[in-house]
Protein backbone atom coordinates (compact mmCIF):
# COMPACT_ATOMS: atom_id res chain seq x y z
CA UNK A 1 0.00 0.00 0.00
CA UNK A 2 1.47 3.33 -1.02
CA UNK A 3 1.13 6.35 1.22
CA UNK A 4 -2.36 7.76 1.23
CA UNK A 5 -2.51 11.44 0.23
CA UNK A 6 -5.41 13.74 1.00
CA UNK A 7 -5.40 15.86 -2.15
CA UNK A 8 -8.32 14.28 -4.00
CA UNK A 9 -11.35 12.12 -3.31
CA UNK A 10 -10.55 10.12 -6.47
CA UNK A 11 -7.14 9.05 -5.15
CA UNK A 12 -8.75 7.93 -1.89
CA UNK A 13 -11.50 5.88 -3.54
CA UNK A 14 -8.97 4.36 -5.98
CA UNK A 15 -6.74 3.35 -3.06
CA UNK A 16 -9.71 1.73 -1.31
CA UNK A 17 -10.67 -0.09 -4.50
CA UNK A 18 -7.12 -1.29 -5.15
CA UNK A 19 -6.75 -2.52 -1.58
CA UNK A 20 -10.22 -4.05 -1.53
CA UNK A 21 -10.75 -2.52 1.92
CA UNK A 22 -12.90 0.14 3.47
CA UNK A 23 -11.38 3.61 3.09
CA UNK A 24 -11.43 4.08 6.87
CA UNK A 25 -9.01 1.17 7.37
CA UNK A 26 -6.49 2.78 5.01
CA UNK A 27 -6.90 6.18 6.66
CA UNK A 28 -6.37 4.72 10.13
CA UNK A 29 -3.19 2.93 9.03
CA UNK A 30 -1.81 6.07 7.35
CA UNK A 31 -2.66 8.31 10.32
CA UNK A 32 -1.07 5.92 12.81
CA UNK A 33 2.16 6.12 10.79
CA UNK A 34 1.94 9.91 10.49
CA UNK A 35 1.20 10.46 14.20
CA UNK A 36 3.81 7.91 15.25
CA UNK A 37 1.23 6.00 17.30
CA UNK A 38 -0.24 2.52 17.09
CA UNK A 39 -3.49 2.00 15.18
CA UNK A 40 -5.11 1.06 18.48
CA UNK A 41 -4.08 4.39 20.07
CA UNK A 42 -5.36 6.45 17.15
CA UNK A 43 -8.59 4.44 17.10
CA UNK A 44 -9.02 5.04 20.86
CA UNK A 45 -8.67 8.81 20.39
CA UNK A 46 -11.34 8.72 17.70
CA UNK A 47 -13.55 6.55 19.90
CA UNK A 48 -13.33 9.25 22.60
CA UNK A 49 -14.38 11.90 20.05
CA UNK A 50 -17.42 9.75 19.21
CA UNK A 51 -18.24 9.41 22.92
CA UNK A 52 -18.14 13.21 23.34
CA UNK A 53 -20.46 13.50 20.32
CA UNK A 54 -22.95 11.10 21.93
CA UNK A 55 -22.77 12.96 25.25
CA UNK A 56 -23.42 16.27 23.49
CA UNK A 57 -26.46 14.81 21.71
CA UNK A 58 -27.85 13.54 25.01
CA UNK A 59 -27.13 16.75 26.94
CA UNK A 60 -28.56 18.97 24.21
CA UNK A 61 -31.78 16.91 24.10
CA UNK A 62 -32.73 17.85 27.65
CA UNK A 63 -35.34 20.54 28.32
CA UNK A 64 -34.05 23.97 29.37
CA UNK A 65 -30.95 24.14 27.14
CA UNK A 66 -30.31 27.87 26.57
CA UNK A 67 -27.50 29.87 24.99
CA UNK A 68 -25.71 32.71 26.82
CA UNK A 69 -27.28 35.26 24.46
CA UNK A 70 -30.76 33.83 24.97
CA UNK A 71 -31.22 33.62 21.19
CA UNK A 72 -31.37 29.83 21.00
CA UNK A 73 -32.14 26.63 22.85
CA UNK A 74 -35.01 24.21 23.23
CA UNK A 75 -35.57 23.30 19.57
CA UNK A 76 -34.24 19.74 19.94
CA UNK A 77 -36.57 19.30 22.91
CA UNK A 78 -39.49 20.62 20.82
CA UNK A 79 -38.65 18.13 18.05
CA UNK A 80 -38.48 15.26 20.52
CA UNK A 81 -41.78 16.30 22.10
CA UNK A 82 -43.36 16.36 18.65
CA UNK A 83 -41.90 12.90 17.96
CA UNK A 84 -43.28 11.57 21.24
CA UNK A 85 -46.66 13.12 20.39
CA UNK A 86 -46.66 11.50 16.96
CA UNK A 87 -46.63 14.87 15.17
CA UNK A 88 -43.95 13.68 12.78
CA UNK A 89 -43.75 14.15 9.04
CA UNK A 90 -40.65 12.20 8.07
CA UNK A 91 -40.22 9.59 10.79
CA UNK A 92 -37.53 7.10 11.74
CA UNK A 93 -33.89 7.79 11.03
CA UNK A 94 -34.68 11.16 9.45
CA UNK A 95 -36.49 12.67 12.45
CA UNK A 96 -33.97 11.24 14.84
CA UNK A 97 -31.03 12.68 12.88
CA UNK A 98 -32.61 16.14 12.68
CA UNK A 99 -33.33 16.15 16.44
CA UNK A 100 -29.76 15.08 17.22
CA UNK A 101 -28.24 17.73 14.93
CA UNK A 102 -30.32 20.38 16.71
CA UNK A 103 -29.38 18.99 20.12
CA UNK A 104 -25.63 19.04 19.45
CA UNK A 105 -25.69 22.50 17.85
CA UNK A 106 -27.79 23.93 20.66
CA UNK A 107 -25.47 22.34 23.19
CA UNK A 108 -22.59 24.08 21.41
CA UNK A 109 -24.40 27.43 21.57
CA UNK A 110 -25.03 26.83 25.29
CA UNK A 111 -21.28 26.46 25.89
CA UNK A 112 -21.48 22.70 26.13
CA UNK A 113 -18.62 20.35 25.20
CA UNK A 114 -18.66 19.31 21.54
CA UNK A 115 -16.34 18.03 18.81
CA UNK A 116 -15.70 20.48 15.97
CA UNK A 117 -16.56 18.52 12.79
CA UNK A 118 -15.09 20.25 10.88
CA UNK A 119 -16.06 23.42 12.81
CA UNK A 120 -18.00 24.25 15.96
CA UNK A 121 -20.69 25.96 13.87
CA UNK A 122 -21.29 22.75 11.89
CA UNK A 123 -20.64 20.34 14.76
CA UNK A 124 -24.09 18.69 14.73
CA UNK A 125 -24.19 17.18 11.24
CA UNK A 126 -21.64 14.35 11.22
CA UNK A 127 -22.42 13.02 14.73
CA UNK A 128 -26.18 13.24 14.14
CA UNK A 129 -25.88 11.14 10.99
CA UNK A 130 -23.78 8.42 12.63
CA UNK A 131 -25.59 8.31 15.98
CA UNK A 132 -28.96 8.09 14.24
CA UNK A 133 -27.91 5.34 11.81
CA UNK A 134 -26.22 3.42 14.63
CA UNK A 135 -29.49 3.42 16.58
CA UNK A 136 -31.72 2.71 13.59
CA UNK A 137 -29.64 -0.22 12.34
CA UNK A 138 -28.18 -1.45 15.61
CA UNK A 139 -24.66 -1.02 14.25
CA UNK A 140 -21.62 -1.83 16.38
CA UNK A 141 -19.88 1.27 17.73
CA UNK A 142 -16.69 0.29 15.89
CA UNK A 143 -18.35 0.79 12.49
CA UNK A 144 -19.31 4.35 13.40
CA UNK A 145 -15.93 5.23 14.92
CA UNK A 146 -14.19 3.88 11.80
CA UNK A 147 -16.56 5.90 9.58
CA UNK A 148 -15.27 9.03 11.33
CA UNK A 149 -11.88 8.32 9.70
CA UNK A 150 -13.54 8.25 6.29
CA UNK A 151 -15.41 11.47 7.10
CA UNK A 152 -12.18 13.11 8.28
CA UNK A 153 -10.40 12.04 5.09
CA UNK A 154 -13.10 13.76 3.02
CA UNK A 155 -12.80 16.83 5.23
CA UNK A 156 -9.02 16.90 4.78
CA UNK A 157 -9.38 16.86 1.00
CA UNK A 158 -11.92 19.71 1.15
CA UNK A 159 -9.66 21.71 3.51
CA UNK A 160 -6.74 21.12 1.13
CA UNK A 161 -8.54 21.89 -2.16
CA UNK A 162 -11.05 24.48 -0.93
CA UNK A 163 -11.65 25.52 2.68
CA UNK A 164 -13.73 24.69 5.73
CA UNK A 165 -14.12 28.16 7.30
CA UNK A 166 -17.24 30.29 6.93
CA UNK A 167 -15.12 33.42 6.89
CA UNK A 168 -13.34 32.09 3.78
CA UNK A 169 -16.00 30.16 1.91
CA UNK A 170 -19.38 30.86 3.46
CA UNK A 171 -21.64 28.30 5.14
CA UNK A 172 -21.21 25.89 2.22
CA UNK A 173 -17.63 25.46 3.46
CA UNK A 174 -18.80 24.59 6.99
CA UNK A 175 -22.23 22.93 6.82
CA UNK A 176 -21.64 21.84 3.20
CA UNK A 177 -18.34 20.19 4.09
CA UNK A 178 -19.89 18.60 7.16
CA UNK A 179 -22.75 17.23 5.04
CA UNK A 180 -20.27 15.80 2.51
CA UNK A 181 -18.28 14.18 5.32
CA UNK A 182 -21.46 12.77 6.88
CA UNK A 183 -22.70 11.44 3.53
CA UNK A 184 -19.38 9.62 3.02
CA UNK A 185 -19.59 8.17 6.54
CA UNK A 186 -23.16 6.95 5.93
CA UNK A 187 -22.21 5.28 2.65
CA UNK A 188 -19.38 3.48 4.40
CA UNK A 189 -21.45 2.16 7.34
CA UNK A 190 -24.10 1.02 4.85
CA UNK A 191 -21.47 -0.94 2.93
CA UNK A 192 -21.49 1.25 -0.18
CA UNK A 193 -18.79 1.08 -2.85
CA UNK A 194 -15.99 3.63 -3.36
CA UNK A 195 -17.91 4.98 -6.39
CA UNK A 196 -20.94 5.50 -4.17
CA UNK A 197 -18.79 7.35 -1.67
CA UNK A 198 -17.61 9.74 -4.39
CA UNK A 199 -21.18 10.29 -5.56
CA UNK A 200 -22.45 10.92 -2.02
CA UNK A 201 -19.77 13.54 -1.36
CA UNK A 202 -20.46 15.24 -4.66
CA UNK A 203 -24.25 15.28 -4.24
CA UNK A 204 -24.13 16.45 -0.63
CA UNK A 205 -21.77 19.32 -1.44
CA UNK A 206 -23.55 20.27 -4.66
CA UNK A 207 -26.84 20.60 -2.80
CA UNK A 208 -25.34 23.12 -0.36
CA UNK A 209 -23.42 25.07 -3.01
CA UNK A 210 -23.73 28.81 -2.58
CA UNK A 211 -24.95 28.70 1.01
CA UNK A 212 -23.87 31.95 2.69
CA UNK A 213 -22.59 32.52 6.22
CA UNK A 214 -24.82 35.20 7.77
CA UNK A 215 -24.94 34.69 11.54
CA UNK A 216 -27.47 36.91 13.31
CA UNK A 217 -25.64 39.21 15.76
CA UNK A 218 -22.44 37.42 14.72
CA UNK A 219 -23.30 34.48 16.97
CA UNK A 220 -23.16 30.78 16.11
CA UNK A 221 -26.93 30.35 16.65
CA UNK A 222 -29.32 31.78 14.04
CA UNK A 223 -29.39 30.31 11.40
CA UNK A 224 -26.48 27.96 12.16
CA UNK A 225 -28.43 25.58 14.41
CA UNK A 226 -31.18 24.98 11.85
CA UNK A 227 -28.60 24.65 9.09
CA UNK A 228 -27.17 21.74 11.04
CA UNK A 229 -30.58 20.09 10.89
CA UNK A 230 -30.80 20.82 7.17
CA UNK A 231 -27.21 19.65 6.74
CA UNK A 232 -27.83 16.19 8.16
CA UNK A 233 -31.04 15.92 6.13
CA UNK A 234 -28.95 16.73 3.05
CA UNK A 235 -26.32 14.18 4.03
CA UNK A 236 -28.91 11.42 4.40
CA UNK A 237 -30.49 12.38 1.08
CA UNK A 238 -27.12 12.31 -0.69
CA UNK A 239 -26.11 8.98 0.87
CA UNK A 240 -29.49 7.47 -0.01
CA UNK A 241 -29.22 8.60 -3.64
CA UNK A 242 -25.66 7.31 -3.91
CA UNK A 243 -26.55 3.96 -2.31
CA UNK A 244 -29.33 3.62 -4.89
CA UNK A 245 -26.69 3.95 -7.59
CA UNK A 246 -27.47 7.57 -8.47
CA UNK A 247 -24.56 9.69 -9.62
CA UNK A 248 -24.69 13.42 -10.20
CA UNK A 249 -22.20 13.11 -13.11
CA UNK A 250 -19.83 15.72 -11.63
CA UNK A 251 -17.01 13.94 -9.73
CA UNK A 252 -16.61 14.98 -6.07
CA UNK A 253 -13.23 16.60 -6.73
CA UNK A 254 -14.74 18.93 -9.32
CA UNK A 255 -17.62 19.79 -7.00
CA UNK A 256 -15.09 20.68 -4.30
CA UNK A 257 -13.31 23.02 -6.71
CA UNK A 258 -16.66 24.52 -7.71
CA UNK A 259 -17.36 25.13 -4.03
CA UNK A 260 -14.06 26.97 -3.71
CA UNK A 261 -14.77 29.16 -6.73
CA UNK A 262 -18.27 29.97 -5.46
CA UNK A 263 -16.76 30.85 -2.07
CA UNK A 264 -14.14 33.10 -3.68
CA UNK A 265 -16.88 34.88 -5.64
CA UNK A 266 -18.98 35.51 -2.52
CA UNK A 267 -18.86 39.06 -1.20
CA UNK A 268 -17.34 39.57 2.25
CA UNK A 269 -20.76 40.59 3.60
CA UNK A 270 -21.86 36.96 3.21
CA UNK A 271 -18.81 35.38 4.83
CA UNK A 272 -19.28 35.47 8.61
CA UNK A 273 -19.11 39.26 8.93
CA UNK A 274 -22.79 39.44 9.93
CA UNK A 275 -23.26 42.28 7.44
CA UNK A 276 -25.48 40.53 4.90
CA UNK A 277 -28.15 37.88 4.43
CA UNK A 278 -30.27 37.10 7.48
CA UNK A 279 -27.89 39.09 9.69
CA UNK A 280 -28.87 42.30 7.87
CA UNK A 281 -32.65 41.91 8.33
CA UNK A 282 -34.55 44.34 10.59
CA UNK A 283 -35.32 41.57 13.06
CA UNK A 284 -31.66 40.51 13.18
CA UNK A 285 -30.67 44.11 13.94
CA UNK A 286 -33.22 44.19 16.75
CA UNK A 287 -31.90 40.89 18.14
CA UNK A 288 -28.37 42.31 17.96
CA UNK A 289 -29.43 45.21 20.19
CA UNK A 290 -31.29 42.84 22.48
CA UNK A 291 -28.07 40.89 23.08
CA UNK A 292 -25.41 43.60 22.95
CA UNK A 293 -27.38 46.69 23.96
CA UNK A 294 -28.34 49.70 21.84
CA UNK A 295 -25.24 50.40 19.80
CA UNK A 296 -24.40 50.65 16.16
CA UNK A 297 -25.22 47.32 14.54
CA UNK A 298 -22.86 46.12 11.83
CA UNK B 1 -2.96 18.20 9.08
CA UNK B 2 -4.40 15.05 10.60
CA UNK B 3 -7.85 13.52 11.15
CA UNK B 4 -8.20 15.21 14.54
CA UNK B 5 -7.83 18.66 12.97
CA UNK B 6 -11.02 17.85 11.05
CA UNK B 7 -12.92 15.67 13.55
CA UNK B 8 -11.80 17.78 16.50
CA UNK B 9 -10.83 19.53 18.61
CA UNK B 10 -13.04 18.59 21.52
CA UNK B 11 -14.02 21.96 22.92
CA UNK B 12 -16.57 23.92 24.87
CA UNK B 13 -18.71 25.89 22.40
CA UNK B 14 -19.91 27.99 20.78
CA UNK B 15 -17.05 29.13 18.56
CA UNK B 16 -13.60 27.70 17.94
CA UNK B 17 -12.14 31.17 17.57
CA UNK B 18 -14.16 33.02 20.23
CA UNK B 19 -14.03 30.35 22.92
CA UNK B 20 -11.47 27.58 22.25
CA UNK B 21 -8.86 30.02 20.92
CA UNK B 22 -9.56 32.51 23.70
CA UNK B 23 -9.05 29.82 26.34
CA UNK B 24 -5.69 28.95 24.79
CA UNK B 25 -4.57 32.61 24.88
CA UNK B 26 -5.46 32.63 28.59
CA UNK B 27 -3.48 29.42 29.09
CA UNK B 28 -0.35 30.95 27.54
CA UNK B 29 -0.64 34.00 29.82
CA UNK B 30 -1.02 31.77 32.87
CA UNK B 31 1.92 29.58 31.86
CA UNK B 32 4.13 32.65 31.39
CA UNK B 33 3.18 34.05 34.80
CA UNK B 34 4.05 30.66 36.29
CA UNK B 35 2.31 31.33 39.64
CA UNK B 36 -1.21 31.84 41.03
CA UNK B 37 -2.63 35.00 39.46
CA UNK B 38 -4.19 37.60 41.78
CA UNK B 39 -5.44 39.98 39.12
CA UNK B 40 -6.15 39.86 35.38
CA UNK B 41 -6.62 42.99 33.28
CA UNK B 42 -8.12 41.97 29.96
CA UNK B 43 -8.44 44.32 26.98
CA UNK B 44 -10.55 43.10 24.05
CA UNK B 45 -10.18 44.33 20.49
CA UNK B 46 -12.20 43.96 17.28
CA UNK B 47 -14.68 41.11 17.06
CA UNK B 48 -13.66 40.05 20.58
CA UNK B 49 -14.70 43.52 21.82
CA UNK B 50 -17.96 43.43 19.85
CA UNK B 51 -19.24 39.94 20.63
CA UNK B 52 -17.53 38.72 23.80
CA UNK B 53 -20.74 38.60 25.84
CA UNK B 54 -22.61 36.46 23.31
CA UNK B 55 -19.71 34.08 22.70
CA UNK B 56 -18.59 33.72 26.30
CA UNK B 57 -15.12 34.96 25.32
CA UNK B 58 -14.66 36.40 28.83
CA UNK B 59 -15.40 33.02 30.41
CA UNK B 60 -13.00 31.29 28.01
CA UNK B 61 -10.13 33.72 28.63
CA UNK B 62 -10.60 33.49 32.41
CA UNK B 63 -10.81 29.70 32.20
CA UNK B 64 -7.44 29.67 30.46
CA UNK B 65 -5.98 32.03 33.07
CA UNK B 66 -7.20 29.56 35.71
CA UNK B 67 -5.40 26.78 33.83
CA UNK B 68 -8.49 25.06 32.40
CA UNK B 69 -8.16 23.44 28.97
CA UNK B 70 -10.56 24.44 26.13
CA UNK B 71 -12.52 21.17 26.55
CA UNK B 72 -13.04 21.55 30.31
CA UNK B 73 -16.75 21.96 31.01
CA UNK B 74 -15.97 24.13 34.04
CA UNK B 75 -15.12 26.81 31.44
CA UNK B 76 -18.76 27.94 31.65
CA UNK B 77 -18.47 28.69 35.37
CA UNK B 78 -14.97 30.19 35.18
CA UNK B 79 -16.03 33.64 36.43
CA UNK B 80 -17.40 32.09 39.63
CA UNK B 81 -14.32 29.89 39.96
CA UNK B 82 -12.12 33.00 39.62
CA UNK B 83 -14.05 34.77 42.34
CA UNK B 84 -13.66 31.82 44.69
CA UNK B 85 -9.95 31.63 43.87
CA UNK B 86 -9.53 35.30 44.78
CA UNK B 87 -8.68 36.28 41.20
CA UNK B 88 -9.80 39.81 40.37
CA UNK B 89 -10.90 40.27 36.74
CA UNK B 90 -11.15 43.59 34.93
CA UNK B 91 -12.41 43.45 31.34
CA UNK B 92 -12.52 46.45 29.00
CA UNK B 93 -12.98 47.02 25.30
CA UNK B 94 -10.28 48.80 23.36
CA UNK B 95 -8.84 49.48 19.93
CA UNK B 96 -5.38 48.04 19.22
CA UNK B 97 -4.13 49.60 15.99
CA UNK B 98 -3.41 47.04 13.30
CA UNK B 99 -4.26 44.06 15.49
CA UNK B 100 -6.08 40.92 14.27
CA UNK B 101 -9.88 41.21 14.75
CA UNK B 102 -9.91 38.58 17.52
CA UNK B 103 -7.26 39.99 19.83
CA UNK B 104 -6.94 40.08 23.60
CA UNK B 105 -4.29 41.92 25.59
CA UNK B 106 -3.95 40.27 28.99
CA UNK B 107 -1.92 41.59 31.91
CA UNK B 108 -1.63 39.17 34.81
CA UNK B 109 -0.39 40.06 38.26
CA UNK B 110 0.73 37.16 40.39
CA UNK B 111 0.44 36.72 44.15
CA UNK B 112 4.09 37.81 44.40
CA UNK B 113 3.34 41.06 42.56
CA UNK B 114 5.12 39.89 39.40
CA UNK B 115 3.32 40.89 36.19
CA UNK B 116 3.32 39.50 32.68
CA UNK B 117 1.44 40.77 29.65
CA UNK B 118 0.66 39.06 26.37
CA UNK B 119 -1.15 40.13 23.24
CA UNK B 120 -2.73 37.16 21.51
CA UNK B 121 -5.04 36.65 18.55
CA UNK B 122 -7.42 33.80 17.86
CA UNK B 123 -6.73 33.18 14.20
CA UNK B 124 -9.33 30.51 13.36
CA UNK B 125 -10.24 26.93 14.22
CA UNK B 126 -9.00 27.39 17.79
CA UNK B 127 -5.51 28.31 16.57
CA UNK B 128 -3.78 31.26 18.21
CA UNK B 129 -0.85 33.57 17.67
CA UNK B 130 0.68 35.41 20.60
CA UNK B 131 2.31 38.42 18.98
CA UNK B 132 3.62 40.29 22.03
CA UNK B 133 5.07 39.26 25.37
CA UNK B 134 5.66 42.09 27.86
CA UNK B 135 5.31 44.59 25.04
CA UNK B 136 7.95 42.97 22.87
CA UNK B 137 7.26 41.20 19.60
CA UNK B 138 6.92 37.44 19.83
CA UNK B 139 5.47 34.62 17.74
CA UNK B 140 3.92 31.84 19.76
CA UNK B 141 1.31 29.42 18.45
CA UNK B 142 0.89 27.24 21.54
CA UNK B 143 1.21 24.20 19.25
CA UNK B 144 4.81 23.42 20.18
CA UNK B 145 6.93 23.46 23.29
CA UNK B 146 8.36 26.98 23.39
CA UNK B 147 11.08 28.95 25.14
CA UNK B 148 10.74 32.65 25.93
CA UNK B 149 14.26 33.87 26.58
CA UNK B 150 14.72 37.39 27.91
CA UNK B 151 18.32 38.47 27.45
CA UNK B 152 20.77 41.32 27.02
CA UNK B 153 21.27 42.28 23.39
CA UNK B 154 24.90 41.11 23.24
CA UNK B 155 26.87 39.27 20.52
CA UNK B 156 26.84 35.49 20.71
CA UNK B 157 23.76 35.16 22.91
CA UNK B 158 21.56 33.59 20.23
CA UNK B 159 24.41 31.27 19.21
CA UNK B 160 24.86 30.14 22.82
CA UNK B 161 21.14 29.40 23.23
CA UNK B 162 20.74 27.56 19.95
CA UNK B 163 23.96 25.63 20.50
CA UNK B 164 22.63 24.43 23.86
CA UNK B 165 19.44 23.26 22.10
CA UNK B 166 21.43 21.58 19.34
CA UNK B 167 23.64 19.77 21.85
CA UNK B 168 20.50 18.23 23.35
CA UNK B 169 19.17 17.15 19.97
CA UNK B 170 16.38 19.74 19.94
CA UNK B 171 15.16 20.94 16.56
CA UNK B 172 13.90 24.54 16.30
CA UNK B 173 10.81 24.98 14.12
CA UNK B 174 10.14 28.70 14.69
CA UNK B 175 12.48 31.42 15.91
CA UNK B 176 11.86 35.09 16.51
CA UNK B 177 14.03 37.82 17.97
CA UNK B 178 12.89 41.27 19.09
CA UNK B 179 14.62 44.01 21.02
CA UNK B 180 13.67 47.40 22.32
CA UNK B 181 17.01 49.06 21.50
CA UNK B 182 20.57 48.11 20.60
CA UNK B 183 22.37 46.75 23.65
CA UNK B 184 19.14 46.75 25.67
CA UNK B 185 16.79 43.95 26.59
CA UNK B 186 15.81 41.51 23.87
CA UNK B 187 13.51 38.49 23.72
CA UNK B 188 13.80 35.26 21.76
CA UNK B 189 10.70 33.15 21.19
CA UNK B 190 11.68 29.68 20.12
CA UNK B 191 9.27 26.90 19.19
CA UNK B 192 10.68 23.36 19.15
CA UNK B 193 9.71 19.95 17.74
CA UNK B 194 9.01 17.06 20.08
CA UNK B 195 8.99 17.35 23.85
CA UNK B 196 12.32 18.83 25.06
CA UNK B 197 13.25 18.04 28.67
CA UNK B 198 12.16 20.72 31.19
CA UNK B 199 15.70 20.69 32.63
CA UNK B 200 16.88 22.36 29.43
CA UNK B 201 15.18 25.56 30.58
CA UNK B 202 17.50 25.87 33.59
CA UNK B 203 20.56 25.39 31.39
CA UNK B 204 19.39 28.16 29.03
CA UNK B 205 18.65 30.47 31.98
CA UNK B 206 22.19 29.96 33.28
CA UNK B 207 23.86 31.07 30.02
CA UNK B 208 25.75 34.40 29.94
CA UNK B 209 23.58 37.45 29.16
CA UNK B 210 20.34 35.49 29.64
CA UNK B 211 18.08 37.31 32.13
CA UNK B 212 15.32 34.71 32.30
CA UNK B 213 14.01 31.72 30.40
CA UNK B 214 10.52 30.25 30.50
CA UNK B 215 9.53 26.95 28.92
CA UNK B 216 5.91 26.64 27.78
CA UNK B 217 4.27 23.31 27.12
CA UNK B 218 1.84 23.19 24.16
CA UNK B 219 -1.64 24.42 25.11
Amino acid sequence: MSTLKFHSIASLTEAAKAAGRRLSALVLAQQAAQLEQSEQEVYETMRRQYAVMAEAAASGSAPGVRSASGLSGGDAWRMLEAQRGGAILCGGLFTDAIAKALAISEWNAAMGRIVAAPTAGSCGILPAALLAVQEARGLPERDCVMALFTAAAVGMVIADRACIAGAEGGCQAECGSAAAMAAAALVEVCGGSPEMLDAAVSIALANQLGLVCDPVAGLVEIPCIHRNAAGVAGAITAAQLALAGVSNRIPADETILAMKRVGDAMPASLKETAEGGLAATPTARRLYEQVFGPQKAH
Amino acid sequence: MNVFDIVGPVMVGPSSSHTAGAARIGLVARALLDEEPARADILLHGSFAKTWRGHGTDKALVAGILGLMPDDERLRESLGLAQRAGLEIVISETVLEGAHPNTALITLTGRSGRTVSIQGASVGGGNILVSRVNGMEAALTGQYTALIVLHRDAPGTIAAVTEELGLHGVNICNFRLARREKGGTAVMTIEMDGAPAPALNGRIAALPNVLSSTMLAPV
